[in-house]
């Protein structure tokens, strides 16, 4: 089903983002990097779960700090790239 | 001859490791060509696939950085275990094993294979760089570089003028970051120079603070991140760097300086005993569930390797 679907993308990327940065509680619309609480070698990583987490290729294009920024707009990537949607 | 007539293009660099890696990606993003030896073919290999890997997620990281093709990347790069190559090269980076018994024969064969003239720029984090200029003939021409991981996203390295180093090698390798688009902090040479002698201190005794039980690994590392505004901790800044690595580097620091202040701290070694060695081996002060494929492979491969050399 597309919720379920949905639900496991945004829980998939929550789980390896909260592993990541330590954090107890992630809100959904949190700029990652704008607070630094990550840094940039956290985003190759984000890239490279999404890649390999849902057999995407990340084109050149799509490489912009904007996709990643928070849990809701990787989910919103993730979703777009597989039309999960 | 002028420094602006000098031909800096071909760029040996020894050791294709984590930092060796990175000195590859920076030297044929910056359109130089990177000669890149090795003993194992499969870290040849693997440091290949991540060259590539690094120039295509580039973008991420910084808009000025350039976006290079993988085709050109391909041509600026060849690989190979033989150190003969060296005898090509306009200049050599060197990061092998922190080793002294490693770095010692090294330098000597290096010093026979690389034409006169030429700069040796050992990649070292705490051997000092008088000490490895010392089994040379040329020790004018070394010149320490400790750079930072990951190598082609930071932009400052330390570099360290050992007691013989002349300032035309300092000039050169000063033209040569130039091309790199980095920049220099100039120190002189002492055991672990200021970067390692300061950081490895803190991040021993974040590792005793775990130990005796004052605040888990989180904790300690979100005081420096949260209250100091640090980039990372210093038990996840361990985990990066390699626990066997910080280990190695405290040893010798302890050694040099014969202080127990830099004595390594019992659960570090215990931890590099059991096999955890932070990211590369996919646990350390912190499980990396992502890293721990990679890591297994990579353990699976070095143990055919091993037995396919013992039937030899």
């Amino acid at each position: 089903m597309a919720i379920q679907e949905n639900g496991s993308v945004k829980e998939s990327l929550r789980r390896f983002i909260q592993h990541s940065v330590q954090l107890p509680q992630l809100a959904d619309d949190e700029d990652l990097f704008a607070t630094g609480i990550v840094n940039s070698l956290f985003a190759v990583q984000l890239v490279t779960f999404i890649e390999k987490t849902f057999g995407l290729e990340v084109d050149a294009e799509d490489l912009e700090i904007r996709n990643f920024r928070s849990l809701n707009a990787a989910t919103a990537f993730v979703e777009k790239k597989t039309q999960y949607a | 001859m002028k420094l602006n007539d000098m031909k800096l293009h071909r760029i040996g660099v020894i050791g294709a490791g984590t930092i060796g890696t990175g000195v590859i990606t920076n030297i044929v993003m910056s359109g130089l060509h990177a000669v890149v030896i090795d003993q194992s073919p499969e870290a040849l290999a693997r440091s290949k696939a991540q060259v590539l890997e690094n120039a295509r997620l580039a973008p991420l990281m910084s808009k000025t950085l350039p976006r290079v093709g993988r085709d050109e990347l391909l041509q600026r790069m060849e690989h190979t275990t033989e150190l003969s190559a060296a005898a090509t090269c306009d200049f050599i980076v060197e990061n092998v094993f922190e080793e002294w018994a490693v770095k010692k024969p090294l330098y000597e064969k290096l010093d026979r294979i690389v034409p006169a003239g030429v700069c040796l720029g050992p990649n070292t984090s705490c051997i000092p760089i008088t000490q490895i200029a010392a089994v040379t003939k040329r020790p004018e021409l070394v010149v320490g570089i400790h750079f930072m991981n990951p190598v082609h996203l930071i932009p400052t390295a330390e570099v360290i003028r050992g007691f013989h180093t002349s300032d035309y090698a300092v000039s050169v390798l000063l033209h040569l970051f130039g091309l790199l688009g980095k920049q220099a902090v100039m120190v002189e040479d002492g055991p672990g120079f200021v970067s390692n002698r300061i950081s490895h201190i803190f991040m021993n005794e974040a590792v005793f603070v775990l130990q005796d039980g004052v605040a888990d690994a989180a904790s300690v590392d979100a005081i420096f991140r949260k209250c100091f505004g640090h980039k990372m901790g210093p038990l996840e800044t361990a985990d990066l760097i390699g626990l066997d690595t910080v280990m190695r580097s405290l040893d010798v620091l302890y050694q040099s300086f014969q202080d127990s202040k830099y004595r390594c701290c019992p659960l570090l070694r215990k931890l590099v005993q059991a096999g955890h060695l932070g990211r590369k081996t996919g646990k350390g002060f912190y499980e990396y569930p992502d890293l721990q494929a990679a890591a297994a492979e990579q353990k699976a491969q070095a143990v055919v390797a091993q037995a396919s050399a013992a039937t030899a």
